[in-house]
């Protein structure tokens, strides 16, 4: 086939390189293998570190002399048939506009497939950009906070990056797009389709004012390894990596792990003790992770403490005397209308509080009867 | 020689007049039966042959010819066997022709000439006196239910040869002796002074009861939720005497009663298993369902979210209508299906949510639950109600109020609605619709403020509005005010059950 102009320098170009493309191929193609290796205990970011040549030499096994001559077979025109067709535009390392923080992590990807818009990324994957990740099972607790740093987030102008996975992730997507906020979806399979599927509406939502992005070519499956992979991404974006809520061995932990060996910023949602939902992200405030109460937190440690701060809330009216005392008591555990009627409070003044306080938006009536408070901003 | 006699067909619950037709006359011994009848009518022949000669009558070696006349409509069963053998034997004048065309008569025979029990009896007795009979032979084991229909006589016998000797005057009919007494109160089992704690449950309850709301309770396994469900008919009003009849005769037909008048409010908790047509009736012959066994009572779906989406998208005509068509061939039948709806489901798949941190579901698993449980029956539910498990505490408080208390503050507030809405044609709060509800129900200012805000902050749906402007109306009149409060609405608005309008709106 005749290459012609679409041959390499692909800076001005707009166009990911015909190496960069290669190598995107090669590391969807060797994906059984990179289980394999990573199920043998290989370090993930070392291998993805390594040249062509020898990432074929060190992982591919039997497969090896297969996977050489598709290599060397490699068409990059028929790659870029494929992203056009998906709607997926493509940005390379060799791109000036590649993110800087994402280059300066060891072994990251070659080539960045978004859905969304290059140019959109360049420029968000530029600005300031803080990640919030967490357990697919979050609690309401969870759920309202990952809503309110997102919301928060979102209103001070900083891009929010996660992985559009159920629970935190999702949570922290959405109150983004509650606010005027951009967010960046890293996904574990092409960029093109929604992944969980279930997430189809907030996929679409993302891609209108954000991108979604994945450093697998289009038409990709998920693998156990490209998991791992995404959150080294999603550390790697980021300036700042929020855990909100993790267990003990939560994949959230890994970007973490990543986001500390970048010498990045991470940061911690305090939970009880008592919560296994809890124990990965108190374990991380044990070991010296900043402490995240709310978006401010995050805004002070990325910018110094008072340089940027939260834009005033909309909130006018504060909370009527009598319904301070109930939504306090909301707010520290008390959260079922079981919990909070007794010899202080009748169950009408119960019912008819917590009733006005949803119509204020300042708490939400849960799964199983329990109310969450909605955080301020 | 010919002879006739009246019968009765039961038809959904409805009696239908059946003539049977007897003609004997010479030739080859046969006995034929026509007239649309089933299997069961079919080996009526033999039934009736052997109950005639064990009865010590004389059974005509002659052409015999007997029709169920119309003969479009389908019979079904073996209650026509009686009226058949009374023919047979006033056609071979055994019993006299004249005597018989006074009579009505329903039963099953055995073999040896006995009457069996069989089910219907009251609609029987019904249907003979609207058809101006003025007598209504029937078993004696049905005496006391077909006793229960005034001005006409009824005659209880044991046998086919007692049945005769009524007709032929040689003994008086022997009137049953029965006060329509009502049956043991079922009510006694299950009152609410049996529980404890629950006081939010026990408030919803009595707001479904006083209003006619429907009613979900939310709750963790063992927390009480069939328990304090099957409590909810000792806190509604009594039955009318001819609401009673109708629930007798429903539940005589499907067999489910045998004896005096039904008085208390039918119970019915079908098991999650249950078909479409199990639940609002059909078959072949069509059956009443469950929604109609539970008319003028409690219809209970238990662990709603273990039913077949069939089985509840077919509730919707009987709970918006009241009633059920049923078509089958050529026939329309209509089932009154008029009861109250209460659901209970857990929270979530695993049950705990909401209990400390032992739910382990996560978002899917919820959405999950969610999209099993909602649909338009859910929509449809005034009430959402979170069943908790009482504390050390309050099982050892006394009860917080007893079945007689809460009835007397439901009647009150249904008196009021009945004063309220008379000559609408709603009974109670939950049966106005929109026009209604919009022309009886006054809100007071800070009310109008508290409903109008809500809607406009998108937490209502139309629907939703006025299903709380409704249960808003019923809190005032459990409390005997005229006008609806802020505090009302706000009631209403924290036990209201979400419509997915509502839950889309608030993801």
């Amino acid at each position: 086939m005749i290459v012609g102009a679409e041959t390499d320098t692909c800076a001005a170009s707009g166009r990911a390189c015909e190496s960069c493309l290669r190598r995107s191929w090669l590391v969807a193609r060797l994906g059984a293998q990179l289980d394999f290796a990573r199920r043998r205990g290989r370090d993930l970011p070392l291998v993805l570190d390594l040249p062509d040549r020898e990432l074929i030499a060190a992982i591919a096994g039997a497969t090896k002399a297969t996977v050489v001559r598709e290599y060397d077979d490699f068409e990059a025109a028929v790659a870029r048939a494929q992203c056009r067709a998906a709607g997926v535009e493509t940005l390379c390392r060799c791109d000036p506009g590649y993110p800087r923080r994402l280059a300066a992590a060891p072994g990251s990807p070659a080539v960045l497939h978004v859905a969304g818009g290059r140019d959109r990324f360049v420029a968000l994957a530029a600005g300031d950009a803080v990640s919030i990740v967490g357990a697919r099972r979050g609690s309401p607790y969870g759920l309202e906070v990952a809503r309110s740093l997102g919301r928060g987030l979102g209103a001070a102008g900083v891009t929010v990056v996660s992985g559009m996975a159920l629970g935190i992730d999702s949570a922290a997507h959405a109150g983004t797009l509650e606010t005027a906020g951009a967010t960046i979806a890293v996904l574990p399979v092409g960029a093109e389709r929604p992944y969980p599927a279930s997430k189809r509406a907030l996929y679409g939502r993302i891609i209108r004012s954000g991108v979604a992005v994945s450093e697998l070519p289009p038409g990709s499956e998920s693998r156990r390894w490209s998991f791992p992979a995404r959150n080294r991404v999603i550390a790697g974006l980021s300036a700042m990596t929020v855990v909100v809520e993790a267990g003990e061995r939560s994949g959230s932990l890994i970007t973490a792990a990543v986001a500390e060996d970048l010498g990045r910023e991470l940061g911690a949602v305090p939970g009880r003790v008592t919560s296994t939902l809890s124990a990965g992200t108190n374990d991380l405030l044990a070991r010296g992770a900043t402490v995240v109460r709310h978006a401010g937190d995050v805004l002070d440690a990325v910018f110094g403490v008072g340089v940027r701060t939260l834009p005033g809330s909309p909130r006018s009216k504060p909370v009527r005397a009598g319904l301070r005392e109930l939504l306090d008591a909301v707010g520290a555990g008390c959260d079922t209308l079981g919990a909070l009627v007794g010899p202080a409070r009748s169950v009408e003044q119960a019912l008819t509080g917590l009733a006005e306080l949803e119509l204020d938006g300042r708490v939400r009536r849960d799964a199983g009867g329990r109310y969450v408070v909605i955080m301020n901003a | 020689m010919l002879a006739q006699v009246a019968t009765f067909a039961i038809d959904g619950v409805d009696p239908r007049p059946v003539w049977v037709e007897v003609d004997i006359r010479p030739g080859l011994p046969t006995f034929t039966i026509v007239g649309l009848g089933d299997a069961a009518v079919r080996e009526s022949r033999d039934r009736v042959r052997s109950a005639v000669l064990n009865s010590g009558f004389e059974f005509p070696q002659r052409r015999i010819t007997a029709n169920l006349a119309p003969a479009f409509l389908r019979k079904v069963g073996p209650g026509f066997d009686t009226a058949l053998a009374l023919a047979l034997l006033a056609a071979s004048g055994q019993v006299p022709v004249e005597a018989l065309a006074r009579y009505a008569v329903y039963g099953e025979l055995s073999l040896s000439g006995e009457l069996r029990d069989s089910p219907g009896a009251l609609a029987v007795a019904e249907g003979a006196h609207r058809a101006g009979l003025e007598r209504l032979i029937v078993p004696h084991e049905r005496a006391r239910e077909a006793a229960l229909v005034e001005g006409i006589e009824i005659a209880a016998v044991a046998s086919l040869r007692a049945a005769a000797d009524v007709i032929s005057g040689r003994e008086s009919p022997r009137p049953p002796a029965v006060s329509p007494a009502t049956v043991a109160n079922a009510r006694a089992g299950h009152d609410l002074s049996d529980v404890r704690g629950h006081e939010v449950p026990l408030l919803a309850l009595q707001i479904a009861a006083a209003g006619g709301h429907s009613l979900l309770l939310e709750g963790a396994p063992g927390t009480g939720k069939t328990m304090l469900a099957r409590r909810l008919p000792s806190i509604l009003p009594e039955l009318t005497r001819a609401q009673a009849i109708e629930v007798t005769r429903i539940h005589s037909v499907a067999g489910a009663h045998a004896g005096g008048l039904i008085s208390s409010r039918p119970f019915r908790a079908p098991h999650h298993t249950i078909s479409a047509a199990g639940l609002v009736g059909g078959g072949s012959p069509p059956r009443p369902g469950e929604a109609t066994l539970a008319h003028h009572g409690v219809l209970f779906l238990d662990e709603l979210s273990e039913f077949q989406r069939t089985s509840l998208d077919a509730l919707r005509q009987p709970v918006e209508d009241g009633h059920v068509t049923i078509v089958r061939g050529q026939r329309v039948l209509e089932l009154p299906t008029r009861f109250m709806l209460v659901a209970a489901s857990n929270p979530c798949p695993c049950g705990y949510a909401g209990v400390g941190d032992r739910c382990e579901c996560g978002e899917a698993d919820l959405r999950r639950h969610r999209r099993r449980l909602s649909g338009p029956l859910l929509d449809r539910m005034d009430l959402l109600v979170t069943v908790e498990r009482p504390g050390e505490h309050e099982l050892r408080a006394p009860p917080l109020t007893t079945s007689a208390h809460a009835r007397e503050r439901v009647l009150a507030a249904r008196e009021r609605q009945r004063d309220r809405l008379a000559g609408t044609g709603a009974a109670c709060n939950a049966e106005m619709d929109a026009r209604l509800a919009g022309r009886y129900i006054r809100l007071d200012r800070p009310g109008e403020l508290a409903l109008g805000s809500a809607y406009e902050r998108n937490h209502l749906s139309a629907r939703g509005r006025h299903r709380v402007m409704r249960v808003a109306r019923t809190v005032a009149d459990l409390d005997g005010r005229d006008r609806v409060s802020a505090a009302d609405v706000l009631m209403a608005v924290g036990l209201r059950q979400r419509d997915q309008a509502e839950s889309a709106l608030a993801a």
